[in-house]
């Protein structure tokens, strides 16, 4: 089943949540709706799954719009943040809900039921109540019940939001292997950007209402569209930047760009784009360590650059922090391998 | 443990022993006889009857009110929710004072009942509406909270399930409810049962036909038999006690039902 959207605006009041937004998802892609809180991405969702109707534009399921049928009539599946589950049904009737309103025959249910509890891996719980299980293992059951009816799409509105950092990470991998079993059309709304990127075939970018970019994880990661992909992708060091003669310049440093600036504007560089050297080198900037956290897979360094007129963050593996022997109070030397320019936003 | 027992038997224990003792002072013939005398039968039948009748329509109604109150914002909404205390809070017979003027065939509503041929005051009807009356704020006051931790978000996962408005509502949203409606209902109908200040007045007191337990034990009291009072008594304390145990006893079966795990 393929997702497009055209046009949609949708406003709350004065608020306006989605401002003249279109969208393709192909047939059997997960696609991650990132941003912010109030970016629009939930409401998007929403209009989807037919909770709430757009006041302008238009949404296709296959080519058929969308408009003309309610919540029910539609046929996706949606999971909640906070499941959503039926309190005082236990799991397999939970499950067989959906199955339940459409009259079919118990022989069906049984098989159907059994066969998805089977998928989220929850076999043997039938008989449980949910709140005699885990949050992990609610938002798998609250996924069971939303695939019973064979949906045409799948909706996934901050499905990990309300679960701890472990749990959350092993849904993660599972969600991904599930949807690589069953290759549902599937949108997955999150503010969390290594969830997108980990589970996500495409990313899509949104703040205020708009789209912001569309990719794929590493495309965005790499090659941000503007500054606001830039900032809410990992941390990113910015400076106060004028440019002259193709180059940027930074309080008294002279740094390349990748794209010739005009005028003022902001200068980004990520913290892995940074380099820590302990003698000179021509271009070098003059830094004092301020301090050195160890962070997952490398080493996290606060610097301070007077030439920079500010502080910034620098990302460096463990080997090269090995070698460099870093402590706080080191005086260091700095050479920005990459930095960005983006166009001014009108 | 020993304050709670202590004060516990002081309040009600003792003077509830005391009125088995009282009945004890007769043998079981006297006893039978009093209580199964046709106007006490007459007076039973009216008395749980209209308090059954009441509490059944309040703990339809007052579901609706309170549904109303948690799901909606309205102008006055703060006032409406207020209200519904009003018949906690006054006296009975001030209560039964309003409801007999109002209802009165030149009342405010009773003139617009009487060419109908409706008579709601000394009649079964008017017993029946001042129970409803009393016992309102019971069933809204225990289903309220129930229903505000109902969320939303139930009712649109059951609809993006394909339900229709019917199947939430019989299967979503009532389930859950039941062990607050079924306390609701025990608690509007307990009181009904005991409920006299607000019904003597528009019942009228016809033997036979309007006359409710608690006021011929009363009358039985004026007349000072107290033997006769304390039997209709007994049998009003074994029914009221025998109902609330067999509601709560439903009640926790249900809630036990709906997944919540005491």
């Amino acid at each position: 089943m393929t997702i497009s959207v055209r046009n949609i605006t949708k406003r709350f009041g004065t608020f306006t949540a989605l401002n003249n937004v279109s969208l393709d998802v192909p047939s059997g892609e997960l696609v991650a709706l990132l941003g912010p809180s109030g970016s629009g991405k939930t409401s998007l969702l929403r209009i989807l799954s037919g909770l709430e109707q757009p006041d302008q534009g238009t949404a296709f399921l296959d080519g058929t719009d969308l408009g003309s049928q309610s919540a029910r009539q539609r046929n996706v599946g949606l999971v909640f943040q906070h499941y959503a589950l039926f309190r005082h049904l236990d799991v397999f009737e939970n499950v067989a809900f959906a199955l339940r309103v459409r009259k079919r025959p118990e022989s069906e249910v049984q098989t159907r039921v059994k066969e998805l509890l089977q998928l989220v891996q929850l076999e043997g719980l039938g008989r449980r109540m949910p709140s005699q299980l885990s949050g992990g293992q609610r938002q798998r059951i609250a996924l069971a019940r939303a695939l019973a009816a064979r949906p045409r799409v799948l909706l996934l509105d901050e499905p990990f939001g309300a679960l701890d950092a472990q749990v959350r990470a092993e849904l993660r991998g599972w969600l991904r292997r599930l949807h690589d079993e069953i290759h549902l059309t599937t949108v997955f709304v999150t503010h969390d950007q290594d969830e997108a990127f980990e589970v996500a075939d495409r990313v899509v970018v949104m703040d205020h209402g708009k789209i912001e970019q569309v990719g794929s994880p590493t495309e965005v990661f790499e090659h941000p569209a503007n500054d606001f992909v830039m900032r809410f992708l990992g941390h990113v060091n910015v400076f106060e930047a004028s440019f002259e003669a193709g180059r940027a310049r930074v309080g008294e440093v002279f740094v390349d760009v990748d794209r010739p600036g005009d005028g003022h504007g902001r200068l980004y560089v990520r913290p892995h784009e940074v380099d820590i050297a302990r003698s000179s080198s021509k271009d070098a900037i003059a830094a004092r360590v301020l301090r050195v956290t160890p962070l997952g897979a490398g080493l996290k360094i606060e610097l301070r650059a007077p030439a920079l007129g500010s502080n910034l963050r620098a990302d460096i593996d463990w080997d090269r922090g090995t070698a460099l022997a870093l402590r706080d109070g080191d005086d260091v030397f700095l050479s920005l391998r990459r930095a960005r320019v983006f166009a001014q936003a009108a | 443990m020993g304050y709670t027992l202590v004060y516990l038997s002081l309040i009600v224990l003792i003077p509830l022993a005391t009125l088995a003792l009282k009945t004890a002072e007769m043998t079981w013939g006297e006893l039978w006889t009093i209580a199964t005398s046709d106007r006490a039968l007459a007076s039973y039948k009216i008395t749980f009857g209209a308090s059954f009748i009441a509490a059944t329509i309040n703990v339809v109604f007052g579901t609706l009110l309170a549904w109303a109150l948690v799901r909606y914002r309205f102008p006055g909404r703060g006032i409406v929710d207020a209200l519904i205390d009003v018949p906690f809070a006054l006296p009975t017979a001030v209560s039964g004072l309003a409801l007999t003027a109002v209802l009165a065939p030149n009342g405010f509503i009773g003139q617009f009942l009487e060419p109908l041929g409706i008579k709601a005051v000394f009649s079964p009807l008017g017993i029946t509406l001042a129970l409803v009356f009393i016992g309102l704020p019971f069933v809204v006051r225990t289903v309220q909270p129930v229903l505000e931790e109902l969320e939303p978000e139930v009712e649109e996962a059951a609809a993006v399930l394909g339900a229709s408005r019917a199947q939430t509502l019989w299967r979503v949203i009532v389930p859950p409810l039941v062990p607050a409606m079924l306390t609701g209902f025990a608690l509007a109908f307990a009181r009904a049962i005991g409920e006299y200040g607000s019904v003597v007045f528009i019942a009228g007191n016809k033997q036979f036909e309007t006359e409710i337990t608690p006021l011929l034990i009363m009358s039985r009291l004026e007349a000072y038999d107290y033997p006769g009072a304390t039997a209709l008594a007994l049998v009003m304390l074994l029914v009221s006690f025998t109902m609330l145990l067999a509601i709560n006893g439903l009640g926790a079966w249900t809630r036990r039902r709906a997944g919540h795990i005491t």
